[in-house]
């Protein structure tokens, strides 16, 4: 399987990203921002970072990059694209999903694990999953997930919401909800399920003695889907 | 010519910045302050010196990339 990590100016998390997907069987490109064409991908991964400063909105400099026009038509025509963190701040910036990603309601940089519960498995990215809950690592500035209420409505009634914030339970409770995202939403898709949003880093999660390991179950889980 | 854009946030989008700046202002005794936005403030000089047609174009700016419409209003001055 075949992957490509775009790095924009002030990416932080493209290498870790190349080595997440690589330890778990992905044959990884890193494609720089100013290329026009992306390289034959089966995943297209916006990593996280700090992409242009954070200048003018997170991920809105990044979202008119030159690859993104590439981005965009191969989301278009079914191809998975992946947005974490800043990945997904771009993806909202593009409208390939829909909302934006405000400050953190209480105004903290977050730099924690948390736990997801995932909220939709009838998609190529968590399909045969065997965990509900999974830990990750989050580390941002906005990710104050926020729609209107007629987007919210539209996300709710086609399944487009992936994971909420929970307790290891998989509770969804405002106690739980780190950052002020609309009904704990941690990360969504787009209305056909190939483009993903999220907020948690996986990339972060794939070394039992680092962190641990439910980044590796969703690789893992990933890449079999896509086979 | 010199066109400016005020962006704001839309009246239902919470403002943290805002309420933060808020609290400082009533803490140095500004206590009649009902509320604060922040919001941004660009000065675009552009090439084209018909008024209307630059004020179409840094509106098609502000739709493109200066505002995001989920949470933002634009309002172009000076045209």
């Amino acid at each position: 399987m075949k992957s490509a990590v775009i790095t924009f100016p002030g990416s932080n998390c493209d290498r870790d990203m190349d080595v997440a997907l690589k330890k778990f069987g992905f044959k990884n490109k890193m494609v720089w921002h100013q290329d026009i064409e992306l390289p034959k991908s089966d995943l297209v991964v916006l990593p996280g970072g700090f992409s242009y400063g954070d200048y003018l909105r997170c991920g809105s400099m990044a979202s008119k990059s030159k690859i993104m026009q590439s981005v965009i038509n191969f989301a278009n025509s079914g191809g998975m694209v992946m947005g974490i963190c800043n990945g997904f701040q771009i993806l909202v910036e593009t409208g390939l999903v829909p909302g934006v990603l405000l400050r953190n309601k209480y105004l903290e940089f977050i730099c924690k694990n948390v736990f997801v519960k995932i909220n939709n498995k009838n998609n190529g990215y968590f399909k045969n999953i065997s965990n509900e809950v999974l830990e990750l690592h989050i580390a941002h500035n906005e990710g104050n997930y926020f729609c209107t209420n007629d987007q919210l409505k539209e996300i709710e009634d086609n399944t487009q919401v992936a994971i909420n914030y929970c307790d290891p339970e998989g509770k969804i409770e405002e106690p739980f909800n780190p950052n002020g995202s609309i009904k704990n939403i941690a990360g969504i898709f787009n209305k056909e399920k190939n483009v993903l949003g999220m907020m948690p880093h996986p990339e972060r999660m794939i070394d039992h003695s680092l962190s641990g390991e439910d980044g590796s179950h969703f690789f893992k889980n990933l890449i079999n889907n896509l086979k | 010519m010199k066109i400016s854009v005020i962006i704001t946030l839309k009246k239902d989008v919470l403002d943290p910045q805002g309420k933060v700046i808020h609290q400082a202002l009533d803490g140095m005794g500004f206590d009649d302050v009902n509320e604060v936005r922040q919001g941004k403030y660009f000065e675009i000089d552009t090439k084209e010196t018909d008024p209307k047609k630059a004020k179409n174009k840094v509106e098609e700016m502000c739709k493109k990339l200066l505002a995001n419409l989920v949470i933002e209003n634009y309002k172009i001055i000076d045209a």
